[in-house]
Parts: structure tokens; sequence; C-alpha cells
């Protein structure tokens, strides 16, 4: 048994007289994807920037891996127009790197055309792309990723949820991600986290998904839309990536029922679906 | 050589500039003017010091601009009151009591106004060598910390995940910019050190494309700047520490004024 990558244990923080973290245990193994959920205001950012040791907790400790590579993503990133920086220089902002990997990585996430560009004229979603390149470059044990497609449109949002996949399958790294992006994490989780100040429950997406606590949060619609969102996906892929009939019994189809008084517009989630579906699949 | 007054002056205020233009940057890019202002007030009360404990003045300078940043730092730490408000306490009452402290020393005239304004024509070879000794070390660490201190400043949360240690970088910078500002006040004084600092680093804004251009062109830009500034002063006779500032703040404008149309001129 390894040990984790990084480990809180028993973490407690008040501002002032709110409790955001309470007694938070929680760990991260190598490889392993871990998707960190929870409404607004729950406390997932501080989690995250305690476990990195941006934030000291209270009480309780975090372990860190001894010479453990992270690469973080920020929520937001807002360089003041005040400082001249190209793309190539952000890449190499904690280290160097030749022109040459730097064009390659651009190229990697779909923004090579950037490279020469200031980084306050770039839109939200090539930012994104920016900063998963600079990851590459950094080739982390554990990558952070503090809701990677805030401010993307929905295409943009599954088309980096791919680039995402793609960057882990190279790096072999592991992922903690906050997210709110019900619809598109889960596919690809090992371990869903469903956060509220404390670990309300966590598993295997379909574990969560059915766990009270979970529906409480989100409510039962956003449970069934992620069934709506699992339920397209009724074929599997083997290692190359290629299409498989999914025969262990993962029949979606019959996974999700539509409470009482459930508004939402059925036809208009599949099309979103079906976009998405063709996003996501490896080509 | 070193003999004229006015090559020593050149000497001094270029050495300054070449120092000045790369602090200046990380003082624009940080918001740091206002402390950098509060450490320059400090020091007046460091020659009161040094004049009363018999030491040289400029040693004094140095020592209460050291300890200007270290109060600030530990007073940043706190968050019932704002930043502004700890530094402009702390420009004042240090500006006030190094007022009042000159006017015990006795038996000696201060020219105050040598201190507040600067006075680069009086410039001797001992602030030539301190300048080139403790500019250049101040340069050489700030060369050698200069990527993690970039990273903590376009983003302390990516510099503080990455594992760079951003507390401890944070508190070297301060000390180095206190270092400078002590050593810069005989020339441009407590009241114009800031301007000197800034007033290049905005210039070469206009122009930059990455930080590393920005910091080379404020040097380039204060040394300019410093040149005009003593030649100004030279014919018209007129203040050289304001004269200095004058020609930055002129530069400024011009190349303001000129940026859109060279901008258009390369398409």
């Amino acid at each position: 048994m390894t040990a984790p990558l990084i480990e809180g244990r028993g973490l407690i923080l008040s501002f002032g007289n709110e409790r955001v973290l309470d007694n938070v245990t929680l760990s991260i193994n190598a490889g392993e994807i871990m998707t960190l959920i929870g409404p607004n205001g729950a406390g997932k950012s501080t989690l995250v920037k305690t476990l990195l040791g941006l934030q000291s907790a209270d009480q309780g400790e975090v372990i860190r891996k001894p010479g453990l590579r992270i690469g973080y993503v920020p929520q937001k990133l807002a360089i003041d127009q005040v400082l001249p920086m190209t793309v190539k220089r952000f890449l190499t902002l904690t280290r160097s790197a030749s022109r040459g990997d730097c064009q390659k990585v651009l190229e990697q996430v779909g923004a090579s055309h950037v490279i020469d560009s200031q980084m306050s004229s770039l839109s939200g979603g090539e930012t994104q792309r920016v900063m998963l390149a600079r990851t590459l470059l950094l080739r982390p044990d554990l990558l952070v990723l503090d809701e990677p497609t805030q401010g993307v449109d929905v295409t943009g949002q599954a088309e980096l949820y791919r680039l995402i996949d793609d960057i882990r399958a190279e790096l072999n790294c592991a992922v903690l991600m906050i997210s709110h992006d019900l619809h598109l994490v889960m596919a690809k989780t090992d371990q869903v986290v469903c956060f509220n100040r404390h670990v309300c429950c966590s598993g295997i997406p379909e574990t969560v998904r059915q766990h009270p606590e979970y529906r409480s949060l989100f409510g039962d619609r956003a449970a069934d839309a992620i069934g709506i969102y699992t339920h397209a996906h009724d074929h599997e892929h083997d290692l190359a990536g290629h299409v498989v009939d999914g025969g262990d019994g993962h029949d979606h189809h019959h996974g999700h029922v539509h409470g009482p008084g459930c508004a939402h517009g059925h036809h208009h989630h599949e099309e979103e679906i079906d976009e998405k579906d063709r996003i996501w699949r490896p080509q | 050589m070193m003999d004229d007054f006015l090559t020593r002056a050149v000497i001094g205020g270029i050495l300054l500039a070449f120092v000045c233009g790369p602090f200046g940057a990380f003082i624009v890019w940080r918001r740091m003017a206002f402390f950098g202002d509060t450490l320059a007030h400090s020091a007046l009360l460091g020659v009161a010091l040094g004049l009363l404990m018999g030491v040289d003045v400029r040693i004094g300078m140095i020592a209460t601009c050291l300890a200007a940043a270290l109060i600030l730092a530990i007073g940043q730490r706190q968050s019932r009151l704002g930043s502004d408000t700890v530094l402009g306490m702390l420009a004042h009452s240090t500006l006030a009591l190094g007022m009042v402290a000159l006017a015990f020393v006795q038996g000696i005239a201060v020219d105050l106004m040598a201190y507040l304004f600067g006075d680069i024509l009086a410039v001797n070879v001992a602030d030539i060598w301190l300048l080139g000794l403790g500019g250049g070390l101040a340069l050489l660490v700030l060369v050698w910390m200069w990527r993690p201190l970039l990273a903590l400043t376009v983003s302390p949360e990516i510099a503080a995940a990455e594992s760079i240690p951003v507390e401890r970088l944070r508190l070297v910078f301060m000390l180095l910019m206190a270092l400078v500002i002590g050593m810069a006040i005989k020339i441009v004084g407590v009241l114009l050190i800031t301007a000197l600092l800034i007033v290049p680093a905005a210039s070469a804004r206009f122009f930059a494309r990455t930080p590393e251009q920005m910091a080379i062109g404020a040097a380039l830009f204060g040394a300019a700047s410093v040149m005009a500034g003593i030649s100004l002063s030279w014919h018209v006779d007129s203040p050289a520490g304001p004269s200095i500032v004058i020609s930055a703040a002129g530069l400024f404008l011009l190349v303001g004024m000129a940026s859109p149309v060279i901008r258009r001129l390369r398409g």
C-alpha cells in the first residue's frame, strides 16, 4: 500500500463564527481522479486551498507525499494589464521550457496560434487551455483544477473535459477537480466527493448519485440530470478508445426515473447529450 | 575623473537608475508604490538617529528603512486595518518623528531640503561605492529570485500550490526594496524616490511585451531621465533631484503620446 499523494486529516477551519471545514478527512491516491462537488459556498475551494497549503487550518493536518509535484489551475486567472505577459512567458512561469516545447503543448490543447499573444487578450476558453498547457510542461503528480470550465460555453466545456482527460492519460497523474458541471464530470471520475462543509458522501459516481444526502443537496432534478447524462453512454470504450458494446448490465436507459413534478424538458437534454457525447468520445 | 562632481553625479545617478528599473517594475506590478513611499518617509528618521548617535547617516537611513519594512511586513498580517491605513500611519508618524528628532540635533546645521529632494551633485566617491556594491547586491538577489517572485506576482495561489515559498519571498523583496530606497535618498530625496521607481517603469510599459522587457526598459528610461535631469539642472541651474523627476515625467508623456502612432506604424 503506497501512501496517498496528499491527505487531509480532521481539518477544521472557521472564518469568524462560520465553520467552513468541519472535521474533513480526505486523501487522494496516485493516478486517481477525484471530483469535489457541492453547492455554492460549500467551502470546496477552501478545502482545496487548505490541502494545497494556501490556507492553514485551525485544526487537523495536511500530509503531502515528499517531493510531490502539483500543477494548479485556478478558478480564474486575472493577469493585471499593468504586467505585460505573452503566452510563451506565462507557460514558463514556474519552470523554464524551450519555445519548441511551449509550441508542442499549445498544439496539444489546440491553442498554438496564441503563443505570442498577450495573456490579457485571450478569451476565457483560451486562457483555460493555456493554463492546461502549462500543467503539461510541469508534468505534475497531481493536477488540481478549480472549476476548470467556468465562463466557457457548453460545447467548450465538453471539449475542455476531453482535454483534461487526454492530459491525465498522457501524464498519468492524479486529478483533483472542483466542479459543479454535474452533467459532465461524473462519467470519468473514480471517486466523487459530495461536499458541504463536511464530506456528505463519497464513492463511485453511481453510489453518490443515489445517496440521500446527495439528493437532498442537489435535489432530485440534479440527480436525474446525471442519470440522463450517463444514460447517453450506452457503450463502453476499450483501452484504445474504440467503442464497444456495453455488456455488463450498464443499462442506463432504465436507470433514471423522473420524480413527480419534474419539469425539465427531456428532449432538450437529449440534444445536449448528443452533442456532448459526440465530442467526448475519444477519437 | 571621479574628481569632477558632474561625473560623479552622472555615474551615481545611472547606477541608481539601473537598480531602480527592475525594482520599479515589480513595485508597479505589485502595486507597492505607497509602500515604497512609506519606507522613504521613514528614512528621515534615520538621518536624525544617525546624527544623534554619531553614525553615518547613510547607515541610519538604510537601517530605518529596513526596520520600517519589517514593521510593515508584520502590520500587514492583520486585517482589521487596511494596508493603506497602516502605511499612511507609519509614513507620516516616522516623518514627523524624524523632523522632531532633527530639531534636537545640536551644533550641526542639517540641510533638510537635501534630504527631502536629494542632492545628486553632492555625491561623493563613498556614495558611488555604496551604490555600486549595495545596489549590485540587491539586483543580484532580485535576478536570483526573479522567476518565483514573478510567479507570486501573477498568482500567489499558483505559486504557493507549486511549492514556491511565498511568505519568505515577499519578505525578502520588501527588505531589498528598503535597501534600495535607503541608498537612493541621498540622490533623489525622500519625496522623490518613489517617482524614480515608478515613472520609468510606467514609460516602459508602453513598449514591453514581457516582464523582462519592461524591467530593462525601466532601467533605460531611468538612466535617460537622470541624464536629462542633470543637464537640465546644469543649463538652467534648477535643483537636480526635481529636474530628474520632471525629465522622467516628461519622457512618460512623450512615450505615451507617441505609442499609439508607433503601434499604428507597426500595423
